[in-house]
């Protein structure tokens, strides 16, 4: 079995209107040394299978398909 | 005049449309997500608004693999009219059947109210009745109606006159609700058969209920 972390937040230049709300409570809250808040969301998978490589290629199918919109999302997978 | 109208679960605008079109001398059918294909007689597609599956992971983003959507995408391709109104036009950005893609409001907020449009471009069936530049009072009730698309995707927006409306206030003059950019409020694709728009012209059909200025824009599908 493997474990697939997918990680996906906006792409660099895409406006993160959470991240900035987020940002926003943080300073209320008097942590000063943040320089900036991005949210993301992150899926994890349970694969039936050991070969990691044929994983990868799978779960970048899968994130290029479904689970991310490349238009504004950016997304990187870890297998463990 | 046809007019076939989506149902997906979590769809709620459908009725609503459906009411719309038929005051307007539309025979209609509402069709369930699980059809493989898209009756033979119709005229007009519409994808309403609501919340397909909920909006999980994206709205629209799971609507889009639905067993209907393989025959939408082939009578797109085909030429036939498609409109997509709120979840609608999310669900055609998800397909790639429209340029761009619909983020979260920037204000976070769910917005729901009247807004002021203005009409970019006009030389398309679904605003061909309305000037280009006129203001039109529409509402808009959406969570994720934030357009975003690239510079080169935005200048071929441009360069083909494929932005439809803009957010304005009631003499023009651009505002902005949800942080579009350019603030845009529906777009078109290239070969301008295919129209998404975040505001509801089937909730603006008749003015004791606030409103009839969606009448000329339903009707543009009438003429063609």
């Amino acid at each position: 079995m493997i474990k697939a972390i997918i990680n996906i937040s906006l792409k660099a230049g895409v406006l993160d209107s959470q991240g900035k709300a987020v940002h926003h409570a943080l300073d209320s809250l008097h942590f000063k040394d943040v320089n900036d808040v991005r949210v993301g969301k992150q899926i994890i998978l349970q694969l039936n299978t050991d070969d990691k490589t044929q994983a990868m290629i799978d779960v970048r199918k899968m994130c290029e398909e479904l689970l991310a919109n490349t238009v504004i999302e950016d997304y990187s997978v870890e297998l463990v | 005049m046809k007019v076939t109208i989506l149902q997906f679960p979590g769809t709620n605008c459908e009725y609503d449309t459906q009411h719309a079109f038929e005051e307007l001398g539309a025979t209609t059918e509402i069709l369930w997500h699980k059809a493989k294909s898209v009756p033979e007689d119709t005229n007009l597609l519409v994808i309403a608004g609501g919340f397909s599956y909920g909006d999980y992971l994206r709205s629209g983003a799971i609507a889009r693999f639905s067993p209907v959507m393989k025959a939408v995408t082939a009578y797109a391709k085909n030429g036939g009219k498609v409109l997509g109104i709120c979840n609608g036009f999310q669900v055609l950005t998800e397909a790639g059947l429209l340029p761009g893609a619909l983020k979260r409001n920037d204000n976070l907020h769910f917005i729901s109210k009247y807004h002021h449009l203005k009409v970019i471009n006009n030389d398309n069936v679904f605003l061909e009745k309305l000037d280009s530049d006129s203001v039109i009072n529409i509402p808009i009730a959406h969570h994720d109606g934030n357009y975003f698309i690239d510079d080169i995707g935005l200048k071929e927006l441009e360069a083909n006159n494929q932005i439809l409306l803009k957010y304005t206030d009631e003499n023009g003059n651009i505002k902005n609700p949800n942080g579009s950019l350019n603030s845009i409020a529906g777009v078109c694709n290239k070969s301008k058969n295919v129209f998404g728009l975040m505001p509801h012209p089937e909730r603006a059909m008749e003015l004791l209920l606030g409103s009839d200025d969606g009448v000329a824009m339903l009707q543009g599908f009438f003429s063609a």
